[in-house]
């Protein structure tokens, strides 16, 4: 074994973190690449549903609330494809593969908010799921990519709480509004807990990503702490999960739930999700349309070249 | 220097006394959005009171293959640290 890869197991048997200019096997930084843009477009990409919402906002204080958030995942998007550079790539070429369809972000955002119910299940449940991914992934064996998680994770708090708060009003509101809390429940639970992946018997890219320490926590693991934490929650609001197989085991200490429709899951991910289309085309049409403004920022740059801030 | 869209890294100072510390990147075209995308990206929860931006190409680093080299002169020079002397009992405030 040469001396390069000596030292890179090193780090990883340590526990210590790859640095951008280590020595790191193509394949740990190809891997790397792929998720961390992956996860980049599904911060950009998860700003739609929520922007839909901003004008329709219930009062002055949710509008700001919600703009506050969406803003914080423009910067979590900001800050990931920043990860993915120190890897070798730049941000428009991840765009660009993002535009050309080789590139994903998560399904979880193909699907539609259809009520304001929608946007609190999606800071409850959405973000829920997401946090418990990050909580795990600030440990990562990629030095970049683990301060971004551990910064992303102490901004992304209020975003469940937020949602939650949405739930709570919805669900001691009228009788309407309480009909709306279940509905969104029961149409973004499932989705929720397919954003952990495949199960780990089917999951191709996750014998590597453990054995590099890139990924912490395998997606069975990972789901059933969401579970856990969840349920409770959902109790808590007097709403029903839609899962007649979910219950306590208390042998394990923790929930067994019902079969996953992995038909569904596929389906989303390979484009046949209610709004694939309609998201990809709005990321392309704003980025198309906003030319002028790189033009003109570069314009800009020329004249003022050498000023002083 | 490059002109147009380019990365810029990031340090912020927490407050008066503190050092920098790195925080980030950001991409920007001119000085002023640098600084501009830098605190929107950076200080939204009072991170900072002072924030410097730096063109990322003007960074200078220790090549990798060569850094075992370079850092050697410091490790074989242990009289640099207090605990290489010998101070008698009984002397204090040393």
């Amino acid at each position: 074994m040469d001396k390069y890869q000596e030292a890179f197991d090193g780090i990883i048997e340590r526990d210590e973190r790859v640095e951008p200019r280590d020595w790191m096997p193509d394949e740990y930084r190809k891997h790397l690449i792929r998720q961390v843009s992956q996860h980049a477009h599904s911060e950009v990409i998860g700003m739609q549903p929520e922007g839909n919402w901003l004008l329709r906002a219930p009062s002055l204080r949710s509008k700001q609330v919600l703009l506050a958030k969406i803003q914080d995942e423009a910067g979590h998007g900001l800050y990931l494809y920043s990860v993915a550079e120190t890897l070798g790539i730049s941000r428009a070429e991840m765009l660009q593969q993002l535009h050309d369809g080789k590139a994903k972000y998560s399904s979880i955002f193909n699907y539609p908010a259809l009520t304001w119910a929608d946007i609190g299940a999606i800071g409850w449940l959405v973000d829920g799921a997401a946090i418990v991914n990050q909580v795990s992934l600030q440990r990562t064996s990629y030095g970049p990519y683990s301060r971004g998680m551990i910064r992303i994770c102490k901004e992304e708090s209020f975003h469940q709480r937020q949602g939650f708060e949405i739930m709570l009003h919805m669900a001691n509101g009228t009788p309407e509004q309480r009909e709306m809390a279940q509905d969104a429940l029961n149409r973004f639970w499932w989705p929720s807990i397919m954003m952990f992946g495949p199960h780990d018997s089917d999951s191709p890219n996750t014998g590597n990503a453990m054995k590099w320490k890139i990924k912490r926590e395998s997606n069975d693991e990972l789901r059933q702490k969401f579970i856990d934490k969840t349920v409770p929650q959902a109790e808590f609001l007097g709403l029903t999960i839609p899962d007649p197989d979910l219950k306590w085991n208390e042998e394990k200490g923790s929930y067994d739930y019902g079969e996953i429709d992995w038909e569904e899951f596929w389906a989303v991910v390979k484009g046949n999700g209610p709004c694939n289309k309609e998201r990809l085309d709005h990321h392309i049409k704003a980025h198309k349309d906003n030319a002028w403004v790189r033009e003109a920022a570069e314009a800009y740059a020329a004249k003022t070249e050498g000023e002083l801030v | 220097m490059k002109s147009g869209d380019k990365v810029w890294e990031v340090f912020i100072q927490k407050k008066p006394g503190l050092p920098f510390k790195h925080a980030g990147s950001v991409h920007a075209y001119d000085k002023k959005m640098a600084i501009q995308n830098a605190r929107d990206t950076y200080t939204r929860r009072g991170e900072g009171r002072a924030l410097w931006v730096v063109p990322a190409e003007a960074i200078v680093s220790v090549p990798l293959d060569q850094a075992d080299a370079f850092f050697n002169p410091s490790e074989d020079k242990i009289y640099r640290h207090p605990t290489f002397y010998e101070i008698p009992d009984g002397v204090e405030n040393l």
